[in-house]
């Protein structure tokens, strides 16, 4: 499990923001840690996303609870570091907030976690079609959110 | 109009990581809150020494597995987990003691481990021997393949005792590099043999 450590960390900095991911990385891995002898793990990579995600939803929901709302959409990029994009990366993670939750899970996974369709699809509880549309989706919300008039866009 | 990002200039934005080493904390304070809860079997870290760098894991009983540089640590966390548990941790403050002997008896100023160890990783004959190796060679001093074989009580079986030496879950700290060959030779290593004399030379077994 060691070796996706920096993958879980990242998806869930992309769905929680960073100063709440680590919580949700400990609860991660504790809960897999306490089903391992007996879970049935065929894909363990997958299988930890499963879990990731749904400590991520929990976290959504005990926040929509709380009186005051966490701060969010900017903290989102902070702590990951780009491999491509330059100054676009602030931007389109605030914009990946803003998406529904399963298309911004199904971007983290895509593109943090670095995850196969067929494994988003089992970490997002849907078919492998669905997941790639969900990506997909995703992907054209973000296109055309980019250009939204913020005046930051490319021309 | 303006055009939005090129699908490339969008995908890149979006492979972003998170630093390891980030990670690594994260990791490491859920590794503590695991052994907390008794969630971990078996708990690993690194210690730097002059043969290179040691993987050490410990059990709940004590010490089990020391590897040198030349195996694998994948490979043997991958053993760990199939022979022990797969509850393997990375949990470095679990082995402070194992890393302190270790860096004592490298400086010279440990003749004599005083860890508690577990042996679940040798067995039947292989794990006698390597028992009255532990306890019956001392620092300093060498035995033959046959003196461990007649020490375990089959004085013929020369050949299982050098085996069993080869089998040693715990080189270092079970000192299999005290026996050498029945002629004074060095005989072999599972690390190499220019390990084994490191140890002989700290040891002032052979000259400087």
């Amino acid at each position: 499990m060691d070796e996706h450590r920096s993958e879980v960390l990242g998806f869930l900095r992309a769905m929680v923001g960073s100063d709440e991911a680590e919580d949700c990385f400990q609860e991660t891995f504790l809960s897999a840690l306490r089903a391992y002898p007996r879970a049935e793990a065929g894909n363990v990579r997958a299988w930890l996303f499963t879990i990731a995600r749904r400590k991520a939803i929990d976290h959504h929901r005990a926040d929509a609870r709380r009186p005051t709302p966490a701060g969010e959409p900017e903290a989102v990029a902070d702590g990951l570091i780009s491999s491509g994009g330059r100054d676009l990366d602030g931007e389109v993670w605030a914009h990946v907030a803003g998406l529904p939750n399963k298309q911004r899970a199904a971007i983290a996974l895509r593109f943090v976690a670095d995850l196969r369709y067929r494994e988003i699809g089992s970490a997002l509880d849907c078919s492998e079609a669905a997941a790639r549309r969900s990506v997909h989706d995703g992907l054209r919300n973000l296109r055309g959110a980019v250009v939204q008039p913020t005046g930051r866009g490319p021309r | 109009m303006r055009n939005g990002p090129s699908d490339s200039d969008l995908e890149g934005a979006l492979r972003v990581r998170v630093d390891d080493e980030a990670a690594e904390r994260a990791a490491e304070r859920t590794a503590a809150r695991a052994l907390d809860e008794g969630l971990a079997d078996v708990a690993y870290a690194t210690v730097d020494s002059p043969i290179g760098r040691l993987l050490v894991a410990s059990t709940e009983r004590g010490l089990v597995r020391v590897s040198f540089h030349t195996e694998q640590h994948e490979d043997v966390l991958n053993e760990l987990v199939v022979r022990i548990s797969p509850r393997v941790l990375e949990a470095p403050a679990r082995l402070d003691e194992v890393r302190r002997e270790l860096e004592e008896y490298f400086d010279g100023r440990r003749k004599r481990f005083e860890l508690a160890l577990d042996w679940q990783l040798s067995r039947g004959f292989r794990a006698e021997v390597l028992r009255k190796l532990y306890e019956n060679v001392p620092y300093g001093e060498t035995a033959s393949y046959a003196e461990m074989a007649a020490d375990a009580g089959r004085p013929r079986a020369y050949r299982a005792a050098g085996s069993a030496m080869g089998s040693n879950p715990m080189p270092v700290v079970v000192p299999c590099h005290r026996v050498l060959a029945t002629g004074g030779g060095l005989g072999g290593y599972g690390g190499g043999l220019d390990m084994k004399r490191f140890l002989l030379r700290l040891e002032g077994v052979l000259a400087e």
